[in-house]
């Protein structure tokens, strides 16, 4: 059972990665990214949200008719979703103010909802929780990454520490300005998938079509 | 799960819902009405205790960048106890005089200009502000003796996407610029949100306000206009920001302007304010 508890979490992180692989929740990834720190916090946001709802909705998936059963996990997802969003404005304010819209647009990251309906619906709290903190970490690992590669190469720091001092400073590093727009993440995360894919072949889709070969052609 | 009895005999609320099957009107509306009410008294809960700590956050942040502006803010300063050395006023805009209409410590101004019964829609209007708070809060900053040392304003005025919001600190002349600073805005970053670069911003300590004529002079560009002494009143726009410069400099004009606190400056030197 322990090792299965593992995987569970592992498994999420390469070899089933809600990003890369499920190619889920990637609108967020292009908005929060531009800096480590808040990509940080929007990681763990999503984390304790998948993780939570999982639970909450695993508690009552006996309970939930199916007729509005997404219904009732938008319900308790959006309701978690505030929950946090209060709390960063409380707590940590200079962050909330960064992420601004973002936390309140976690209710749409369709890593939330998919994990509750494909796997929460259908197991026991426990391992729903877990599946959600799996999930949450391999979306935050693509984030991190993403962010280290935007805030190193278009800022020249790292969780706000200056590392490349920029022109703009008296320092020699140009930054690129791209990587600081959202549109750049896309960029980032496709590179990402090919790495993933071409590291573990077995991920790659097989094609829904085949191409006709033309005839005489050979 | 109904179990036997249950389903023979149901008896009480409870085992008559469990007896229900799952998809039946009533237990759906059921279950959708209980679990609506208790996340949402869950959210309200939480909103409402957290409340206060929000309010606190709120104006401990526009309490710190009125204190970066007037240049008093150093990492880890007590900031309740700095922003002391602050007198928050009201000045009715229109006349340029302190007013006592609402309380200054409370007064919220752009909450101000969302209300009409406080606020005058704008028919020139070079910030693209559409409507502007009869009642503006400033923040004098005197010396042992009493004397004003410095007067903080805020501005706000559109830019590229966003409305940008900051403060104007100015010396006891209120003509000399001490600093500039927006706190909140949402353009380009890379490009337009470099108007928050120490560099950019440095540009505007020892700039002149006013010409000679009493006429705004500052602004944002690439060069100083014909007849206008760039070195007392030009600051260099951002490069690859045409926009938000441009923003910057119509808000800049605008409050500095008739429209703005020019009339309260003149008043506060005459000593009438």
């Amino acid at each position: 059972m322990a090792g299965k508890d593992f995987s569970m979490l592992k498994d999420p992180l390469v070899d089933n990665n809600p990003i890369t692989l499920q190619v889920l929740g990637i609108c967020s990834a292009l908005a929060v990214t531009s800096s480590l720190k808040v990509a940080f916090v929007m990681a763990i946001a999503v984390t304790l949200v998948t993780a939570f709802s999982n639970f909450f909705i695993s508690i009552l998936r006996n309970q939930i008719p199916s007729s509005i059963r997404i219904i009732v996990q938008m319900v308790i997802i959006a309701s978690l979703v505030i929950l946090v969003d209060q709390i960063l404005k409380a707590y940590l304010y200079e962050i909330s103010k960064t992420l601004s819209v973002f936390v309140g647009l976690i209710i749409t990251n369709c890593i939330v909802m998919g994990r509750a309906e494909a796997f929460a619906m259908k197991n026991p709290p426990i391992p729903s929780f877990l599946d959600g903190i799996g999930n949450g970490l391999g979306y935050s690992l693509i984030l991190l990454l993403v962010g280290v590669v935007r805030e190193l190469f278009g800022s020249g720091s790292l969780f706000g520490v200056q590392i490349l001092e920029t022109v703009n400073n008296g320092g020699w590093y140009v930054p690129n300005g791209l990587l600081l727009l959202p549109p750049s993440a896309f960029f980032v995360i496709g590179l990402l998938i090919w790495a993933f894919r071409t590291w573990k072949p077995a991920q790659v889709e097989k094609r829904e079509y085949k191409i006709m070969e033309t005839e005489g052609a050979h | 799960m109904p179990n036997a009895e249950n389903t023979t005999a149901p008896t009480g609320l409870w085992a008559r819902f469990n007896a229900m099957p799952l998809d039946s009107a009533p237990r759906t509306i059921t279950v959708a009405v209980v679990l609506c009410l208790i996340c949402s008294m869950i959210v309200s809960g939480a909103a409402v205790m957290l409340k206060p700590q929000q309010e606190i956050n709120k104006t401990l942040d526009k309490k710190t960048n009125i204190l970066k502006v007037a240049g008093l803010y150093q990492d880890g300063i007590d900031v309740e106890k700095a922003f002391g050395a602050f007198e928050p006023r009201l000045v009715d805009v229109a006349t340029g005089k302190f007013s006592d209409a609402e309380d200054a410590a409370t007064y919220d101004q752009r909450v101000a200009a969302k209300d009409p019964a406080r606020s005058i829609a704008l028919a020139n209007d070079p910030a693209s502000i559409k409507r502007q708070a009869k009642l503006a809060s400033v923040y004098l900053l005197r010396d042992d003796a009493g004397k004003i040392e410095r007067i903080v304003l805020p501005v706000h005025g559109y830019g590229l996407w966003s409305t940008l919001y900051g403060f104007i600190a100015l010396n006891a002349d209120g003509n000399e610029v001490y600093g500039l600073r927006f706190y909140a805005h949402g353009e380009t970053p890379g490009l337009g949100a470099e108007v928050d670069n120490p560099k950019w911003m440095a540009q505007w300590p020892g700039k002149l306000v006013y010409g000679d004529n009493g006429a705004v002079n500052i602004g944002v560009g690439k060069a100083a206009p014909a007849g206008i002494d760039g070195s007392k009143h030009h600051i260099d726009a951002i490069a690859g920001a045409t926009l938000t410069s441009r923003g910057v400099d119509n808000l800049v004009k605008f409050w500095m302007g008739e429209q703005g606190f020019k009339t309260f400056l003149d008043n506060l030197k005459k000593g009438e304010a």
